[in-house]
Parts: structure tokens; C-alpha cells; sequence
């Protein structure tokens, strides 16, 4: 589904990514681990849009289609969906609203009519508890005055909400205890299926002995020096990067 | 400018004089006199700085000095009501209380006086003197002075001691003429000790002329008294809005008053609260959004004249294209008034580079034990959060809306009448998509 060829992108004329390769197809899950700096974030950035990085070089196509030619919103109702590592916090901007104008949005894109206000709440009521959120919060600004865990069992939610075919996990681990990490993993296998796939940006082993991943790549210096299974995650825990550093410096 | 009107007034005091009351009289001359030596504000006074009249008082305007009935059907006008607001309903056209028998105002409470300021003059003149000019005239303001010189009608408000008003009174202010026209209306507000009413003020326009409206309103709060105070303005380019809102406020009083400029040609809101006992609770808010050429300054005065008060300010701006907006927060906290807390705030969104925000907090604070803080921000759209929007499949055009709208709705949320806060809701919301947000009464509001 996703293909990302050569990709370089600079953000504020620094080059971040340098060449990076990556195949994802239905069904899988990748993580993609790798020491501070090496572009992980960006990537995550890049896929979603964001006009702060600028692609320099290299193409990535979405079922078929050429994903950087599409407008943030557009790249969302075709499937693709950011869990950020910093949720936005939206004062004013209630939960509800915020849900309805997207789904809506999205059903829009696909010619299909507008979800009645009972539907709406039906689903809404029941993406909630997948993740366990509380009622009060879906009443409450976006984000606002939300705890880190809140946050990102929000972003699970909207995830639940949205059904994409490919979720980008940007260190949703970051910040949270063992209770929350527990809770968002799980929301996040819930929504696994055959037919969608996630990549999961993690710095951590931690989160990946809940979401299971079939590739784990090592991403250094704006590219993916190093692809295996879920054991290669083990490994990286208890030796750290420096060998994989060592190995590509040394190169 | 102002010589053809100290003509008019001198050679056409007894008409003025003739068609109206003597109370109104009374301080008429002192007032004309005032103006005499004042003129009309310029921009090189402090107060008026963001208020720049001089092309809105060049225009040559008629007015209605021997008072010639306006023909006019007010509820033709007045389709834009606001769904399930169940209210008591009054006009009026231009500068005169237009005298309507509606069905819905029947079961007002027994002593509420609710009428034309000059007729209620001559029915209960002992009431009126008490109170007309007693807050304008001290005003060292040449658009009051002009008030004071040539107002000979407006709206008047009676509430007895303890008596509440359970629904609220609409006033809708309607402007008709087939020439350029000025109207000066005073209107005079009393509620006595422990009275209770909301009242919602509503400016239109009719025709396709310049309108220049220079109002003055008195309003009084008793002693343990609770007034609300909402002045919808929706109204067309080519109308200059000077309008005045006076209020004295008396021992654990409280007053909300809440000024939101919809649609608009030059506005100016002078509002000046006195927190003249203690304990008083005051909320003053309001809100502009405005685009084009659109021009509107709020210029605010709280006055802490006594301890133990708590006022709150906030007013929010959205400015597009050349629009242009102006604010001054002034607070006085005077010698005596200790404890006193006081909140000001104004933020401001400009939606392109040529929208022009002026803020300016001017606090004089002589009490040492007060709480006094105060905020002024001019600033973009939260990219951040346009850009989380659009990651979840909403589009650049409906983010901006859903931030616009989020910014604008805390003054929406201190309205305290439900039906008027959905209304407002559903009017700022066309207002920022561009629809028509106006009544369709008012057909040449673009």
C-alpha cells in the first residue's frame, strides 16, 4: 500500500532524511526504532504533510497514488492517520464537533451522506470504550487540560474513529505509564485487520512487547541501515545503537 | 463640521424645545453650550484615538427635529427575530419610541414602565428628572454634549423595587430614511432595589442611505439589583454608530453587559461602568468581527469607586481584509476601593496582513491591596492546531472556521439568555463563512 522511495527532506534547510527506503503492505505492522536525531520524527512529519519539511528528493505513492502531491486532509480521508507524539490542544474546539466535522469530512471524500446524529454518537460511544476514555472527556475541548496519557488515548480514539488503512505511531509511548501503554496497545491490536497495516515510531523495546510488530527497521542518519524481525528490537535493547553505528560509520 | 450644527441649534432651539418635554429641556442648553466649546472628537484626543469620524460627520444629514412620523411597519423589518426567545418587544425608528401595541408585552408586571422617554417625561416627570443626565452631562464628551443638545425621544425602562423581569426585553433599534439621516436617541434604564431584568438591544438598518445614530444610554442598578445588558449590532456599511452606555451600579449590584459587533460601516462603543457601592460583580465582554472596510473601537472605562468589587473584562477581535479595530480598557481603581479585583482582557486575530489592531490597557490604580491584571495579544491562527485539524481529514477552509468560532465562544458563552446565545452561535458562524449573516429585513446589508 505504502512505498517510499529515496525519500531526503529537509526541515529549515538541514537535511533530516537521506535516502530512505521502506515497503509497507496490508496487514503488517513495522516498527521503526531508532537514537535520537536519526529522522524518525520527520518521517512521521513527511507522510502527514506537514508543510514545515520539504521533500527534496525521492517519491512516495499510496495505493498507487502520488502521496505528496495530496493536501494534509486529503492524505487523512485516503487512510492515512498520525498519532502525534504532541496531540494539539484546541481550546474552544469541543470533542464532538471536532469528531463529526472530520467523520463527515472524510464520508464526504467518498461520496456517502453525512452521519446522523444518532449514528455519530452510537460510534463515538463505542470507539470510546475501546480505549477506556471517560465520557467527561469527549465533552471537553480537543486536548485541553488533558493529561499525556489522556492525549494519547485520544489519538487511539480518533484513530478508532477515522478506520485508516495505514496508522503512523509517532513515540506514542512517550509519557506513559505501564496502565496507559497497556490500554492504547490494546485499542491499537483491536483495530489490527488483514486489509490495514501501522507503523509504529518507537524509541523504546517497551511498547513492542504489546504491539507485536513483523519488521523492525533501525533508521540512522536519514536512512534504514538495518531490517528484521521483532527480535532485532530485543537485541537493540540490551546492546543499545552503538554497534549499528558502528557497523554503518564503519562502513 | 460642527458649524452647520450650532447653526441648526440656534436657530432651531424652540422647535427642538417645542417638540419635547421640559425635562428634556432642562439641561438642553447647558448641553449645546458644552458642545459649542468641545466640537466633535478628532483622533488627536486620547479618547477617540481608534475613532476616526471625520468622514462620517462630513456628510450633510437631515434630521427630524419637528418630530414628522416615520412611515415606516416595524415588524417588517423585524423578521430576524430570535427563535423561542419568548421576549417583551419594542422599537425604535430612528430617534423616536414607536409606539406599538404587542400582543407579547401584555403581562408585564404591575409598576414596570416601559414606554417612550419623552411621553413617560411629561406622564411622570418627577421619575425622570431624578435620573435623565445624571451620568451624561458630567461627561466632558462632545458626542454626549451633542446627545444632550438635540435628543428629544428614546426608549425608558421602569423596574420596581424586588419586581423581576422574567423575560427578557427586546429593543430593536431601526434606522429609516429615504435621505441621509442622524438620529439622537437617549434612552434612560432604572431598576430599583433587588428588580432583575435583561434587556437586548438590536441595531438595523433599512435603506440604502448614511445613517449616523449617536445614542446615549442611561442606566441605573439599585442596590442588590441585576442587570443584563446584550447590544447586537448587524447593520450596513454605510451606517456610522456612535453609541454611549452609561451605568451606575450601586451595593451588590450586578451587571453583565455584552457588545457584539456582527455587521457594521463605523462603529464606536463608549461604555463606561461606575461601581458606585460595594460588593459589585461586573462582567463586561464583547466581540468584532468584521472585514472590508469595516472600522469599530470599543473604548471601556471601569470605575472601582468603592472596595470589595470584582469586575471582569474580556473582549476578542476578528479582523479581515482593511478592517480596521480599535480598544481601550480603561480601569480606575479609586483611593478607597481596597480589595478590589479587576480582570482585562482583549485578543486579537488578524486574518490578513492588512488588518489594523490597536489595544491599549490604561489601568490608574490609587488603592495599594488590589487584584488587578490585565492581557492584550494580537496575533495569527494557531497553525499547529489548523495543521492537527487537517490531519484528521477536515479542510484548511472549515479548520479556520472551527479555530475562528472557537475563539469567538467564550463571549458567546456569557450569554446568559439561552435562545439569544444559539442564535448569536448560528450568526457568527455564517458571519465567518461568508454567508449572509444578516436578517432578511435588513436586504442591503452587503
Amino acid at each position: 500500500m505504502l512505498e517510499i522511495k529515496n525519500l531526503h527532506a529537509n526541515i529549515n534547510g538541514k537535511e533530516i532524511l537521506k535516502g530512505l527506503d521502506l515497503v509497507v503492505r496490508p496487514g503488517e505492522v513495522h516498527a521503526i526504532m531508532g537514537p535520537n536525531g536519526a529522522g524518525k520524527s520527520t518521517l512521521a512529519s513527511v507522510l502527514s504533510g506537514n508543510q514545515a519539511y520539504e521533500v527534496t528528493k525521492g517519491e512516495i505513492t499510496f495505493y498507487e497514488k502520488d502521496l505528496l502531491e495530496m493536501s494534509p486532509e486529503n492524505r487523512s480521508r485516503e487512510g492515512i492517520f498520525l498519532s502525534f507524539q504532541y496531540p494539539v490542544e484546541i481550546p474552544g474546539v469541543s470533542m464532538v464537533n471536532f469528531m463529526r466535522t472530520a467523520i463527515n469530512e472524510h464520508r464526504k471524500y467518498k461520496n456517502m451522506e453525512a452521519l446522523s446524529a444518532t449514528d455519530f454518537l452510537r460510534t463515538m460511544r463505542e470507539k470510546k470504550e475501546l480505549v477506556e476514555m471517560d465520557n467527561k472527556l469527549a465533552n471537553r475541548s480537543v486536548n485541553e487540560g488533558f493529561s499525556g496519557g489522556e492525549k494519547k488515548r485520544n489519538e487511539i480514539f480518533q484513530m478508532a474513529m477515522l478506520d485508516p488503512r495505514l496508522s503512523i505511531l509517532d513515540e506514542t509511548d512517550s509519557g506513559l505509564d505501564i496502565d496507559a501503554l497497556r490500554i492504547v496497545a490494546n485499542g491499537v491490536n483491536k483495530l489490527k485487520r488483514a486489509d490495514n497495516a501501522s507503523i509504529v515510531i518507537t524509541h523504546y523495546q517497551r511498547l513492542l512487547d504489546y504491539i507485536v510488530p513483523d519488521f523492525v527497521h533501525v533508521l540512522y542518519n536519514g536512512r534504514i541501515v538495518k531490517t528484521g524481525g521483532k527480535e532485532l528490537a530485543l537485541e537493540l535493547e540490551e546492546k543499545g545503537y552503538d554497534w549499528i553505528k558502528k557497523e554503518v560509520d564503519g562502513e | 463640521m460642527e458649524k452647520q450644527y450650532i447653526d441648526l441649534y440656534k436657530q432651531q432651539q424652540e422647535s427642538i424645545k417645542k417638540h419635547s418635554s421640559a425635562v428634556l429641556n432642562s439641561s438642553r442648553d447647558a448641553s449645546f453650550a458644552l458642545f459649542e466649546n468641545l466640537g466633535f472628537p478628532t483622533t488627536a484626543l486620547e479618547n477617540y484615538k481608534y475613532s476616526d469620524l471625520k468622514e462620517a460627520l462630513s456628510i450633510d444629514y437631515g434630521l427630524n427635529i419637528n418630530r414628522i412620523p416615520i412611515p415606516v411597519n416595524p415588524y417588517e423589518v423585524f423578521t430576524c427575530d430570535v427563535p423561542g426567545i419568548h421576549s417583551y418587544l419594542y422599537f425604535v425608528v430612528n430617534d423616536a419610541f414607536y409606539p406599538v401595541k404587542d400582543a407579547r408585552n401584555k403581562d408585564l408586571p404591575e409598576g414596570v414602565i416601559i414606554g417612550s422617554l419623552n411621553e413617560v417625561a411629561k406622564t411622570h416627570p418627577e421619575l425622570i428628572q431624578e435620573y435623565y443626565g445624571k451620568l451624561s452631562t458630567t461627561k466632558n464628551d462632545g458626542l454626549i454634549a451633542f446627545n444632550g443638545a438635540f435628543a428629544q425621544d428614546g426608549f425608558f425602562m421602569y423596574v420596581p423595587k424586588n419586581v423581576v423581569l422574567e423575560k427578557p426585553i427586546q429593543l430593536i433599534n431601526i434606522m429609516r430614511s429615504d435621505v441621509d439621516f442622524m438620529a439622537n436617541s437617549h434612552n434612560l434604564i432604572i431598576l430599583e432595589e433587588g428588580a432583575k431584568a435583561q434587556l437586548l438591544v438590536c441595531d438595523h438598518t433599512m435603506d440604502d442611505v448614511r445613517f449616523l445614530s449617536n445614542r446615549v444610554t442611561e442606566v441605573f442598578v439599585a442596590k442588590n439589583a441585576t442587570y443584563e445588558h446584550y447590544k447586537l449590532e448587524n447593520s450596513h456599511s454605510k451606517t456610522t454608530n456612535l453609541s454611549t452606555l452609561l451605568i451606575d451600579q450601586q451595593t451588590s449590584s450586578n451587571v453583565l453587559a455584552n457588545v457584539i459587533t456582527l455587521h457594521n460601516g463605523v462603529t464606536r462603543n463608549m461604555i463606561e461602568i461606575d461601581l458606585n457601592g460595594e460588593h459589585c460583580e461586573t462582567l463586561l465582554c464583547g466581540m468584532v468581527i468584521a472585514d472590508k472596510k469595516q472600522q469599530v473601537d470599543n473604548f471601556t472605562s471601569i470605575i472601582h469607586s468603592k472596595p470589595n468589587c470584582n469586575s471582569k473584562e474580556l473582549f476578542k477581535y476578528v479582523l479581515d481584509d482593511v478592517a480596521k479595530g480599535g480598544f481601550t480598557g480603561r480601569l480606575m481603581v479609586a483611593k478607597d476601593a481596597q480589595k478590589t479585583a479587576a480582570q482585562q482582557s482583549n485578543r486579537n486575530i488578524l486574518l490578513s496582513k492588512t488588518a489594523k489592531m490597536r489595544t491599549k490597557p490604561q489601568l490608574e490604580i490609587y488603592a495599594d491591596d488590589v487584584k488587578c491584571s490585565h492581557g492584550a495579544t494580537i496575533g495569527q491562527l494557531d497553525e499547529t492546531a489548523k495543521f492537527y485539524m487537517q490531519s484528521r481529514g477536515i479542510s484548511e477552509s472549515e479548520a479556520r472556521l472551527l479555530l475562528m468560532f472557537a475563539f469567538t465562544n467564550d463571549v458567546i458563552e456569557h450569554i446568559q439568555i439561552d435562545a439569544l446565545k444559539d442564535r448569536i452561535k448560528l450568526l457568527v458562524e455564517k458571519r465567518l463563512r461568508g454567508e449572509l449573516s444578516k436578517c432578511e429585513g435588513c436586504v442591503i446589508c452587503q
